[in-house]
């Protein structure tokens, strides 16, 4: 049992945190870039690509550094402090995990150099509106063609789907729209003929896309992984996404408690600073407390995430969502409380950090769906 | 970075699991899992299997009993021992006075007093709080009065655990009435058959007699058994209150009870099938399960700290432990209840017509309102984070 960091995730957790604290040191920065195209700035991008953590859970042999879990939740832990509107969750940790769990030789090649180089990106194109987070609720249809497969359907919420150049999109080969077999996943061009994309801000200050796919035509070599398997290769992503996104929200709900505690200590009212009311101050407490148990939580993702067995891994990563959430929900509404009116304006920070807490709440399963999962799996204690 | 034991570690876990729930009597084990009340005797057995082993004081140094063991083997060995539900070794003298004595104690009354408290020879009761000293415990009033070779002690103090087992008692009193509140505390120990103590038994929600009031009217106490220096004794406590805080927040205990609870779900009838298959109560269990889980993380990075830190000085992280464990202890005691439903009304009733533990789930549920209040309340605890980790 050790907590400690080696010197070369010292080292990462100083570099990354260094280069958020310098992209994003106020709000306006924050603003600038997520009004440059696509919602973020491709300078800074380019930077990530720069420092090599574009390259970080590829496998050296994949032309990456090889990294795991840990690495990633340094990364999305620092930029989750400053809101860095950047795409590693979703080309990096989403957009490129199937490729990187399930792609054959030549799609990695074709693809992961570009994509560490920061020139090109990929985007998951799985949820659909009637999905409600089961990932294998998928209606999209993929038919057998003689050159390969045809594909129909409509794809919701394609996080930064803008500007990727290829998406990896889950479509039925066999089965009825909810049945765990026959899902398969396809890289598929953004300028394949008959994908339209229709994007859209996000009420967390983000961008993504909905995309609809009619009669868009794929050769065999776009097929990643086994035919009719996609589901465990979407479920091992979508882990990974729990897991990081746990580590982003533990470094935004700890940005959030440092910004309220820092305002306790300045507001004045009634001629005193409000921290010294108890009622404030146990609240900021509670807050501490929240982070503190979502934080033990992002660590114990990082520890299951790649647990051989599923059931196991799959039972841990939605206690992990559970606790993210309920934690992120209270820190964030909390700190708007202590904040009084200010917490409620866009001009504010911290209000930023609790409109994404809130987002993160939705994203790949809400408290009762992932709860409803520990309940089915019996829980996490063994009877006696 | 990794969460796992060391092969080590698991070895070891294993061997002190192995002795838990080989060598301590199971009808002892039964009756804390079912949350029954022990007898002065099922504590002493219990914890000279462990002295004999060199287990009842592992914490303590080595030198009077303690063991050579990391941060991570004394997490360990707690957790087992709770969750094999064996009596954890009584508090005040594995965990209080013992302590207190191997750190500021003389060389007599270490040799006095160490090896009978290991071996629950003497059973030592807490002489803290006060009618009018609670959360306030500085602003204690028990007086102690120097006259010649020996102190006379008069005052009252109150919510004495297990008192009426006790045969020494530790205990705090005001030596000078002049200093400011905490500059004026010594630490004595007080031989409880002294002339002028008598105990009142206090009984409790559950209907249990588990505390007392201490009335010490005249008491003479010999200045020998005055611990350290005169008026320093706050400074004693604290250090007391700090190594109280080893599995304050009794992870393994809140574990026991939830494997009891699903295995109980799974053999009480509801509807047509058992309580297992209700899946709101399975998700009111598995909230209750994942918060526990992060707890668990929580204190093992304590623990983990715990190798870097002045080991004499409070934790503040450990305030966090209390808060949420006490929190955790009380939410499984009210899924107990909520499994047992109506059975849980009738007090042991003579024909057994319900389930045998029902009758204990409200008693267990009454009891452990005090887990928030003792140690330092809950509220106490959020004023130490408030002032040490957020400066406010």
């Amino acid at each position: 049992m050790d907590f400690d960091l080696s010197d070369e995730q010292h080292l990462l957790k100083e570099t990354v945190s260094r280069w958020a604290a310098d992209a994003y040191p106020s709000l306006e920065a924050l603003e600038a870039a997520r009004k440059a195209r696509h919602g973020f700035s491709a300078v800074r991008w380019q930077e990530l690509a720069d420092l090599g953590l574009l390259a970080l859970p590829f496998s050296e042999e994949d032309g990456g550094i090889g990294g795991g879990p840990v690495e990633t939740m340094l990364v999305m832990e620092a930029l989750g402090r400053v809101l860095a509107p950047e795409p590693y969750l979703s080309a990096i940790v989403l957009g490129a995990g199937g490729l990187r769990l399930a792609g054959s030789r030549d799609q990695k090649a074709a693809l992961l150099p570009g994509l560490i180089a920061g020139e090109a990106r990929l985007a998951l194109a799985h949820d659909e509106a009637q999905a409600r987070w089961n990932l294998f609720d998928v209606a999209t249809a993929a038919q057998k063609t003689a050159a390969g497969y045809r594909l129909d359907g409509i794809k919701h919420t394609v996080l930064q789907g803008e500007g990727a150049s290829t998406f990896v999109v889950s479509a039925r080969t066999a089965g009825g729209r909810r049945d765990a077999a026959g899902i398969t996943l396809f890289l598929v061009p953004a300028d394949a003929p008959g994908l339209a994309m229709a994007p859209y801000d996000t009420q967390d200050g983000g961008r993504a896309a909905d995309i609809v796919l009619q009669g868009v035509e794929l050769p065999e070599s776009a097929v990643l992984g086994p035919v009719g398997e996609g589901l465990p290769i979407l479920e091992r992503i979508t882990g990974e996404a729990i897991a990081a996104l746990a580590a982003e929200a533990v470094g935004a709900m700890d940005a959030l408690h440092q910004l309220t505690v820092d305002y306790l200590k300045m507001r004045k009212q009634f001629g005193v600073p409000i921290g010294s009311f108890q009622a404030l101050q146990h609240k900021a407490v509670d807050m501490l407390v929240a982070l503190e148990q979502a934080r033990s939580m992002a660590l114990y993702a990082a520890m299951m995430v790649d647990a051989a067995d599923a059931e196991e891994r799959r039972a841990a990563l939605s206690a992990v969502k559970v606790q993210i959430n309920r934690s992120a929900r209270f820190v964030g509404q909390t700190a708007v409380q202590l904040h009084g009116g200010i917490g409620m304006t866009m001009e504010y920070l911290g209000a930023h950090h609790f409109r994404r807490l809130a987002v993160i709440e939705l994203l790949f399963g809400d408290t009762s769906h992932h709860l409803g999962r520990v309940a089915a799996a019996g829980g996490l204690v063994s009877a006696a | 970075m990794d969460l796992s034991f060391t092969p080590e570690e698991v070895a070891f876990r294993d061997e002190v699991r192995r002795f838990f729930r080989t060598e301590i009597p199971a009808g002892i084990r039964r009756k804390v899992s079912e949350g029954r009340r022990l007898e002065r005797e099922d504590y002493v057995t219990s914890q000279r299997i462990l002295n004999v082993r060199g287990w009842a004081v592992p914490h303590w140094p080595i030198e009077h009993g303690g063991q050579d063991w990391s941060a991570v083997q004394r997490y360990i060995f707690m957790e087992e021992l709770m969750q094999a539900a064996v009596p954890i070794p009584l508090q005040f003298n594995c965990f209080m006075v013992g302590p207190v004595i191997a750190t500021f104690g003389n060389q007599a009354q270490k040799q006095r007093f160490l090896a009978r408290a290991a071996n629950l020879d003497d059973w030592w009761c807490q002489g803290f709080s006060e009618p009018g000293a609670g959360s306030d415990l500085a602003s204690l009033k028990t007086r102690a009065v120097r006259n010649g070779d020996h102190y006379v002690v008069d005052g009252q103090k109150t919510w004495t655990t297990l008192g009426q087992y006790a045969n020494w008692m530790f205990c705090l009193v005001r030596t000078d009435p002049e200093a400011r509140k905490q500059a004026g505390i010594s630490f004595l120990l007080i031989d409880m058959a002294s002339p002028g103590i008598s105990v009142r038994p206090i009984i409790t929600i559950d209907g249990k007699h588990e505390v007392n009031e201490i009335f010490l009217d005249g008491v003479k106490v010999p200045v020998e058994n005055l611990v350290g220096e005169e008026n320093r004794g706050w400074d004693y406590a604290k250090f007391l209150l700090a190594n109280e805080r080893t599995g304050i927040a009794r992870i393994g205990m809140s574990k026991e009870r939830i494997a009891r609870i699903k295995r109980l779900a799974k053999e009480t009838p509801a509807g047509t099938g058992t309580m297992w298959d209700d899946m709101e109560f399975r998700a009111r269990l598995a909230s209750v399960e994942i918060e526990l889980k992060a707890l668990e993380i929580t204190q093992m990075r304590v623990v983990a700290a715990q190798a870097t830190r002045d080991p004499t000085r409070p934790d503040p992280a450990s305030s966090i432990l209390k808060i949420k464990g006490s929190e955790l202890q009380q939410a499984t005691t009210e899924l107990l209840v909520e499994l047992a439903g109506p059975a849980a009304i009738g007090a042991a009733r003579a024909d057994h017509s319900a389930a045998d533990w029902a009758d204990a789930a409200l008693p267990t549920y009454f009891n452990m309102r005090k887990v928030s209040i003792y140690g330092g309340s809950n509220e106490i605890q959020h004023n130490v984070i408030a002032k040490a980790l957020l400066g406010l």
